[in-house]
């Protein structure tokens, strides 16, 4: 390296001392340009490849009208599949052959065009400049500081009839605290996703799941709210063996009998943590990999999340169902600032 | 007939001209000469792919439905009859099966979505590694970037408009993103879903900015990325009689007519192809949105990957709350900072290099990569940056691809996103100047023939042929930039001079890129190397063969 720069230095660096550009290279014929019998196969090509185009707009037209796609998914494929491929021959039929037309038979001999300066020329420059300060003359803006002053302030003022409306629309009602709430409460029966079947704590088997949402009316869940409520409330439900289950002291009386339940929404940034590995006690979000330990209060032991889910704490009701205690006491799902306010 | 369409098509373009002026306008452009490279089909591709998305697009929104309202599905995918799901996803269904060539159209659209990310990737690539930013191009660099993030934008919106399982868990990722913004992330959130996720709102909001917004500013800055291609002339590769003071190609009426024209019936016809045969967001095998389900393997479209990738490799431990308020670092880092370091270095790169070179002049004539190491060299390492984030965005798939641990693959990725970057620019940059120096070698020494020749005293050597005049150009015409040097820090009185500190920071960034530099090789040079070593020069083979 060193070598070859005390090389270039010693060498003096004069503008003379440099190659001379050589010029365009000489144009290479081609066999059309020649052999009047290769131009011809040329054109007959391209005219082939026009015709290729033909077909395919005729075939597409045909395939469109006579293959009707039945009632299932494979005969839509099917037919997809045909009025596709006659689709990209009328499209490749143009393109192939126009470009073979253009390589085979156009003029390729290389043009070189002068470039110019892109700056305007000083004549221009100046003539730009006078037409400016003639303008600011005769608009006598320098001396009306009231007239500037209250025109910057219209025009900086009126976009504000537009953005006040539509800023305090455009976020409904505002009120970010819904995000406290789900719809568990003191009671409410803990029910299948989808189904909405009331679980039985005696049903549950040791290492047994359940996908779970709050017991609510069938209208409820036909109703628009219902998905949002949902995004909030869902819950996974496992039965583990007591022995195995490490809980701190105010959270003893939170499940029922070796069952827990954990908010489903993940606290890094709200996929459903769905993936359960029955071994380790593992539960993993599929988007990002955060992996809780349900064993142990659904804490982080790995993945960008950093909180545990909230726990949702359970117990049986009469007749032997599980239902909430309560609502969850955390905001569930990701972090957001004032959070713990 | 032959004779009076000639003077039909004179008398219309006559009538034109006397309303429009238009004469001039030919005059100067059906003429225009434009170079002949293949890479500069690379930004054609993703303009024509941008014109099939518009005319895809326009069928599409011809029978989608952009509401959240609830309605129970009737129709041939058999496994969701009778199931609720939104207006949204019911009419992606109906279009797909019901329309006829509804589904290709959807198909083409999507590909057509993808390619157009990966030809301007691919475009900005070129660009970038051949310096065709450099003066007068800034701007339209510029241009160029906002493009490729309006394309992200539309890309992610469009994206989850069919309100479908994958998508709808993509906009919970963004909510959780959006949240995570210091003191206003919650009415962030409110503001894009209009109440609380997912709401009913969010599907005819990204509707009106997928079809209308999006398009209208891309449709814009294409218009500008254009002009600007128009009034800087193309910039074209280095050879002979290509010079910074002209263009040399062909004309566009009636080459690139038919060239350009030509290649978009190709695009077209390759997304067409896509479309037919390759099946792409299969929705209906998702299912509607529900926050409950998600499945394993769940991947967002290539563009979006590294994104996904920067917040799977974040640790959580980032997280912290100060003085009661949480600030979640471990998604405001890997969702707001890394891409936003990434887009500043596309921003700003232009004119860090023209301020560390020095360099105010116009440049029309491209640089070979290897010709300025040290921007190949960053290139690579940021091009190494984006893939280890992609990588990263799938790491559950290597993981059950190869059986390997999916908490080792993400250690790795953590460390390789800092250490790979670093390996890559400076294996690069070791490349390009070894291709230098082999570019020196052959103009002062020639080919290698492989012909061995022995003289009288028993000396062999091999014969060399010399390059051609062409080949030779090629490898000298080219400036090999030094580091700036500075005005000293006190002038002839004594007195410190103002901005001397930026400016010794300014050289030791510039040192930093021509410190290590290989000079082209210059005439007295060659004549040199031939008169140590006559035997090498153009006569002699021809005397010791004789």
């Amino acid at each position: 390296m060193s070598e070859l720069k005390t090389n270039s230095s010693d060498v003096t660096t004069t503008s003379e001392d440099r190659f001379t550009d050589p010029g365009i290279p000489a144009h290479k014929e081609r066999m059309g340009d020649t052999d009047p019998a290769a131009a011809k196969r040329a054109e007959r090509q391209s005219s082939a490849l026009f015709t290729i185009s033909i077909i395919g707009t005729i075939v597409a037209l045909v395939v469109y009208f006579a293959i009707r796609p039945g009632d299932s998914v494979a005969s839509v494929r099917t037919a997809n599949f045909a009025l596709g491929i006659s689709i990209a021959f009328a499209l490749l039929g143009i393109g192939l052959g126009a470009i073979h037309w253009a390589k085979a038979l156009m003029s390729d001999h290389e043009i070189a065009e002068e470039r110019h300066v892109l700056k305007s020329s000083d004549e221009d420059r100046t003539g730009a400049l006078e037409a400016l300060e003639a303008g600011v003359k005769d608009s006598n803006i320098g001396r009306r500081t009231v007239l500037k002053g209250s025109v910057v302030t219209a025009l900086g003022l009126f976009p504000l009839t537009i953005a006040v409306p539509l800023v305090s629309s455009v976020g409904n009602d505002w009120n970010v605290s819904k995000f406290r709430h789900t719809l568990w409460e003191k009671g409410k029966r803990l029910t299948t996703d989808p189904a909405g079947r009331p679980v039985k704590a005696s049903e549950l088997t040791v290492g047994s799941v359940v996908h779970i949402i709050p017991e609510v009316s069938d209208e409820e869940r036909k109703s628009g709210e219902w998905i949002t409520e949902k995004a909030k409330a869902v819950v996974l439900l496992v039965r583990l063996d007591p022995k195995d289950l490490k809980e701190s002291e105010e959270r003893k009386s939170w499940s029922y009998d070796g069952i827990v339940a954990y908010s489903k929404i993940c606290t890094h940034v709200g996929c459903p943590v769905a993936l359960y590995e029955q071994q380790t006690h593992h539960l993993l979000c599929p988007c990002h990999q955060s992996t809780f330990d349900v064993a142990n209060g659904a804490k982080v032991v790995f993945g960008p999340a950093k909180r545990p889910l909230p726990q949702l704490p359970i117990t049986v009701d009469d007749e032997g169902y599980l239902v909430a205690q309560s609502d969850f006491t955390e905001p569930i799902g990701p972090s957001y600032w004032e959070r713990l306010k | 007939m032959t004779t009076t369409t000639p003077s039909k098509a004179a008398a219309a373009a006559d009538y034109l001209d006397q309303r429009t002026g238009i004469g001039v306008v030919v005059k100067n452009f059906a003429r225009k000469v434009f170079p002949d490279h293949w890479s500069f089909l690379l930004g054609e591709i993703a303009l024509y792919s941008f014109v099939v998305l518009l005319i895809t697009g326009f069928f599409l929104t011809m029978f989608f439905v952009p509401s959240m309202g609830l309605t129970t599905y009737h129709g041939p995918v058999t496994a969701m009859d009778g199931q609720l799901m939104s207006d949204a996803f019911a009419s992606t269904l109906r279009l797909s099966f019901e329309v006829r060539g509804g589904l290709l159209m959807r198909q083409i659209h999507h590909w057509a979505a993808l390619l157009f990310m990966a030809a301007i990737v691919t475009h900005m690539l070129r660009v970038f590694f051949t310096g065709a930013f450099r003066k007068p191009r800034e701007l339209n660099w510029i241009v160029g970037c906002v493009l490729m993030i309006l394309g992200l934008a539309a890309g992610f919106t469009g994206y989850s408009l069919p309100d479908d399982v994958l998508s709808g868990n993509g906009l919970r990722i963004t909510d959780g993103v959006v949240k995570s913004i210091p003191i206003i992330g919650s009415y962030m959130s409110y503001f894009i879903f209009g109440g609380e996720f997912p709401g009913e709102h969010i599907i005819p909001r990204l509707f009106s900015m997928h079809v209308m917004v999006v398009p209208a500013l891309i449709l814009s800055f294409v218009a500008i990325h254009l002009l600007f291609v128009v009034l800087h002339k193309h910039t074209q590769y280095p050879g002979g009689g290509r010079t910074d003071k002209n263009v040399v190609g062909f004309p566009l009426f009636p080459v690139y007519v038919a060239k350009a024209g030509g290649f978009f019936f190709i695009v077209f016809g390759v997304l067409a192809l896509m479309g037919a045969t390759m099946a792409i967001n299969n929705v209906w095998n998702y299912g509607p949105y529900d926050p409950s389900p998600v499945s394993a393997g769940a991947q967002p479209d290539w563009y979006m990957l590294f994104l996904e990738g920067s917040l799977r490799l974040m640790p959580g431990q980032a997280e912290v709350v100060i003085g009661g308020f949480t600030l979640s670092l471990n998604i405001l880092i890997p969702a707001v900072v890394i891409p936003g370091l990434l887009f500043t270095f596309l921003f700003v790169y232009p004119f860090v290099e023209a301020r560390v070179t020095r360099d105010d002049r116009e440049h029309h004539v491209l640089d070979r990569p290897r010709n300025v190491p040290v921007r190949t060299g960053l290139g690579v390492a940021f091009l190494t940056a984006f893939i280890i984030l992609a990588v990263a965005g799938s790491n559950d798939l290597i993981a059950t691809h190869f059986h390997m641990s999916l908490n080792s693959i993400t250690w790795a990725l953590r460390v390789l996103l800092f250490v790979g970057p670093v390996i890559t620019f400076w294996i690069t940059k070791r490349i390009c100047l070894s291709l230098q120096r082999k570019d020196r070698e052959l103009v002062l020494h020639g080919h290698e023939t492989g012909k061995i020749v022995r003289f009288a005293n028993g000396e062999y050597i091999e014969v060399h042929r010399p390059l051609t005049e062409q080949e030779r150009w090629l490898r000298v015409n080219f400036d090999a930039h030094k580091p700036l040097v500075i005005e000293p820090a006190e002038d002839s009185r004594g007195v410190r001079r103002k901005g001397y500190k930026q400016d010794v920071r300014w050289q030791k960034l510039s040192r930093f890129f021509y410190e290590d530099r290989v000079e082209p090789v210059r005439p007295s040079e060659l004549h040199t190397a031939h008169g140590h070593d006559e035997l090498e020069s153009e006569s002699s083979p021809a005397e010791l063969h004789s």
